[in-house]
C-alpha cells in the first residue's frame, strides 16, 4: 500500500444546517487523513460537531461543501445507487444500538446481507462466525429486548461487520454503557481492527475511550479540528485548553487541597531553616523511553536534592508508559536550577507550579 | 320476556349478524389495503421522512382530513353515484361496503402514520447507512417495527366500522344496527333491542380480544 494512501480522507468539509434560528455551521472546513488499519478517535464536547462529522463520512449528512473520499472514491460525487453500494463498505455502530426490536439477534446481524440480496444459506455462513466473534452464538434467537446493553452493542458490531466493510464508524458506541462493558466493547473494536485490518473511526466525548483504543486522536471544537496527533503526544503535550480540560477528566491536573496545604507546610519549614535552601513544587510529565530512566533518584544523588512525591499518575497508552508526577523538590538554588535543566534535556516536561495566592 | 323470538326473528338475527360481518370485514380489509400504503406515504413525505415533500404531504393530508371530517351518514349518501359505479346499485349490503371502505381508508392511514412515527429514526438511519433503498426501508424496517401498532390500529378500525355499519340501514345495508333500529326501536320490541346490544357487545369483545392477542404475539419490545 502506498504511503500516501488514505482509507478516509476529508477535504474541506463544511456543513451548515438551516435551523429555527437561522443557519448553523456544524462543521467548518474539516480536513482529515486516516490511513488504512488505523483506529482514529475524534473527541469533543457535545455540540462540537463530532456526530455531524461522523455522519458525513457515509453521507448520512451531505456536506454543504468539501469532499469525502473513502477507499480512494469520492462519495460526494456518486449517484444514489452507487452511494448505496459504497455504504456497504462502511459499517456503522450507534450509541443507542439501533437494533430492530422485531428481529432476533441473528436476523439483526443478517439485515445488511438481506438488503444486499444475499441468499439465506450464504447469510448463515457469514453471520454464524460473526456471532461467534462477538461472543453471542448462544443468544442468536433472542430479541433485543431480552439482552443487555453490552450484548446489544455486540449485535450492532456484528451487524456492522456483516457486509465485510473496510471502514467501521463508531458513533459514541460506548456512551450508553457502564465502564466495564465499555472496556469489553472497546477491546472488541480493537480486536476487529487488528484481526480484520479494519480502519476504525470512532467519536466519543470520553477521553478514556481514546486512551484505550485510539492510535491517533483529533480534538473537535465548534466545528473545527483544533488539535490532532498520536494519542500519547496529545496526552502528554496537549496544546489547546479544550484538550487539557478533556484530559483532565481522566488525569486530573489540579492538585488536591490537602497536597497544596502540605506544600505550604514544607516551604514554611524550609524558610525557618534558612541556609540558602529553596523549595519548588514541580510537575513532571514524561513518556516513552524517558519513563524508564531513573530520573528521580538522579535528582537525589547527583544534585543533593530532597524529594517529596506528593501526587501523580503513571499509566500506559498504546503500550507506552507515561507519567505525570507532582514533586516537591528542595535543595540549593543552583542545584535545583541545574536539575530542572537536566530534566528538560531528557525530554521531561517540567512545569514549576506556583502554590501561593 | 323474549316472546318475540320466533324462528323467523332468529333467522333475521343470523342474517343481520352476517351482514355486519360482511360489511365490517370487507370494508376493514379493503380499507387497510388502501390505508396502509396511504399511511406509509404520509410518513415518508412528512418532515424528516426519507421522501420528505412538504407540498405533497400537506395536499394528501388535507384530503385525508376532509374525508375523515365528513360525517359518515353524509358520506353514505354523498357518494351514491360512485357507489353505483362500483357495485351497480346504490342500496344493499354491498353498496354499504363502499362508503364504509372510503371512511376506513383515511382512518387507517392516520393510525398507520402514527405507528410509523413511533419507529425510532435511528433505525431508518441505520438502514440507510447499510445501503437500504426506500422500498427496503419500508418493508424491512418501518412496517415490521410498526406492525404491532398497525395491528392495534386495525383493531380500532374494525370496532369503529361496527359502529358506522349501524348507519348502513339508511341505504338498506342491513346489519345488526339496522335490525335494532327497525325492530327494537321503530316496532318497539325492547327484547330485540336488548338482544342486538348483547350480540354487538360480544362481537366487539371478540374483535378486540383477537386484536390484542395478535399484538402480543407480534410485539418483542
Amino acid at each position: 500500500m502506498r504511503a500516501d494512501f488514505f482509507m478516509i480522507e476529508l477535504r474541506g468539509i463544511s456543513l451548515t444546517y438551516q435551523g429555527a434560528h437561522g443557519p448553523f455551521e456544524a462543521l467548518r472546513g474539516i480536513d482529515l487523513h486516516i490511513p488504512p488499519g488505523e483506529v482514529f478517535g475524534i473527541i469533543g464536547r457535545s455540540g462540537a460537531g463530532k456526530s455531524s462529522l461522523v455522519r458525513t463520512i457515509n453521507l448520512l449528512n451531505r456536506p454543504t461543501s468539501g469532499q469525502v473520499i473513502v477507499d480512494g472514491r469520492d462519495l460526494t460525487g456518486l449517484g444514489d445507487a452507487e452511494l448505496r453500494a459504497a455504504r456497504r463498505d462502511i459499517g456503522m455502530v450507534f450509541q443507542h444500538f439501533n437494533l430492530l426490536s422485531s428481529r432476533t439477534v441473528f436476523d439483526n446481524a443478517a439485515l445488511p446481507l438481506e438488503l444486499a440480496g444475499m441468499d439465506r444459506a450464504a447469510i448463515r455462513a457469514r453471520v454464524d462466525p460473526l456471532l461467534e466473534l462477538v461472543g453471542l452464538s448462544a443468544l442468536r434467537d433472542r430479541y433485543p429486548a431480552q439482552i443487555s446493553g453490552g450484548q446489544k452493542q455486540r449485535v450492532g458490531i456484528a451487524r456492522a461487520l456483516a457486509s465485510r466493510p473496510k471502514v467501521l464508524l463508531s458513533d459514541e458506541a460506548t456512551s450508553a454503557l457502564d465502564p466495564e462493558t465499555t472496556r469489553s466493547i472497546l477491546d472488541l473494536l480493537r480486536q476487529v481492527n487488528r484481526e480484520l485490518g479494519l480502519t476504525v473511526l470512532l467519536i466519543t466525548h470520553q477521553m478514556q475511550v481514546i486512551k484505550q483504543v485510539a492510535d491517533r486522536v483529533a480534538v473537535i471544537e465548534a466545528g473545527r479540528i483544533v488539535e490532532q496527533g498520536r494519542v500519547l503526544d496529545v496526552f502528554t503535550r496537549p496544546q489547546q485548553a479544550i484538550t487539557r480540560s478533556l484530559i483532565d477528566e481522566i488525569l486530573p491536573q489540579a492538585l488536591p487541597a490537602s497536597v497544596l496545604d502540605h506544600v505550604r507546610h514544607l516551604s514554611g519549614a524550609l524558610q525557618g531553616q534558612g541556609k540558602g535552601r529553596v523549595g519548588q513544587l514541580l510537575r513532571l510529565s514524561y513518556s516513552g523511553a524517558g519513563a524508564y530512566q531513573p530520573i528521580l533518584s538522579r535528582l537525589i544523588r547527583e544534585h543533593g536534592l530532597d524529594l517529596s512525591l506528593l501526587h501523580g499518575q503513571v499509566d500506559e497508552i498504546q503500550d507506552q508508559t507515561f507519567g505525570a508526577l507532582a514533586v516537591y523538590v528542595s535543595g540549593e538554588a543552583a542545584q535545583l536550577a541545574a536539575a530542572i535543566a537536566r530534566l528538560r534535556a531528557e525530554d521531561v516536561l517540567v512545569e514549576e507550579v506556583v502554590t501561593e495566592g | 320476556m323474549f316472546e318475540n323470538f320466533s324462528e323467523m326473528m332468529l333467522e333475521l338475527f343470523a342474517t343481520s349478524l352476517w351482514e355486519t360481518v360482511v360489511m365490517v370485514g370487507i370494508s376493514g380489509l379493503v380499507g387497510a389495503l388502501l390505508g396502509v400504503p396511504l399511511g406509509v406515504f404520509l410518513r415518508l413525505t412528512d418532515r424528516g421522512g426519507v421522501l420528505e415533500n412538504g407540498l405533497v404531504n400537506k395536499t394528501v393530508g388535507w384530503i385525508v382530513n376532509a374525508v375523515r371530517s365528513t360525517l359518515f351518514i353524509i358520506l353514505l349518501v354523498a357518494i351514491i353515484p360512485f357507489t353505483r359505479l362500483i357495485t351497480g346499485s346504490s342500496i344493499g349490503t354491498a353498496a354499504a361496503v363502499v362508503p364504509l371502505t372510503l371512511a376506513a381508508a383515511p382512518f387507517v392511514a392516520r393510525l398507520v402514520e402514527a405507528s410509523l412515527r413511533e419507529v425510532d429514526a435511528g433505525l431508518v438511519e441505520a438502514a440507510q447507512a447499510m445501503g437500504a433503498t426506500t422500498w427496503q426501508i419500508v418493508w424491512k424496517v418501518l412496517l415490521p417495527e410498526a406492525l404491532p401498532g398497525i395491528v392495534a390500529g386495525l383493531t380500532i378500525t374494525f370496532v369503529s366500522l361496527t359502529g358506522y355499519s349501524a348507519m348502513a340501514g339508511a341505504i338498506g345495508g342491513g346489519g345488526l344496527g339496522d335490525l335494532g333500529i327497525r325492530y327494537g326501536y321503530q316496532r318497539f320490541l325492547p327484547d330485540v333491542m336488548l338482544a342486538v346490544v348483547v350480540v354487538l357487545i360480544f362481537f366487539v369483545q371478540a374483535v378486540q380480544s383477537l386484536g390484542d392477542w395478535a399484538v402480543r404475539r407480534l410485539s418483542h419490545r
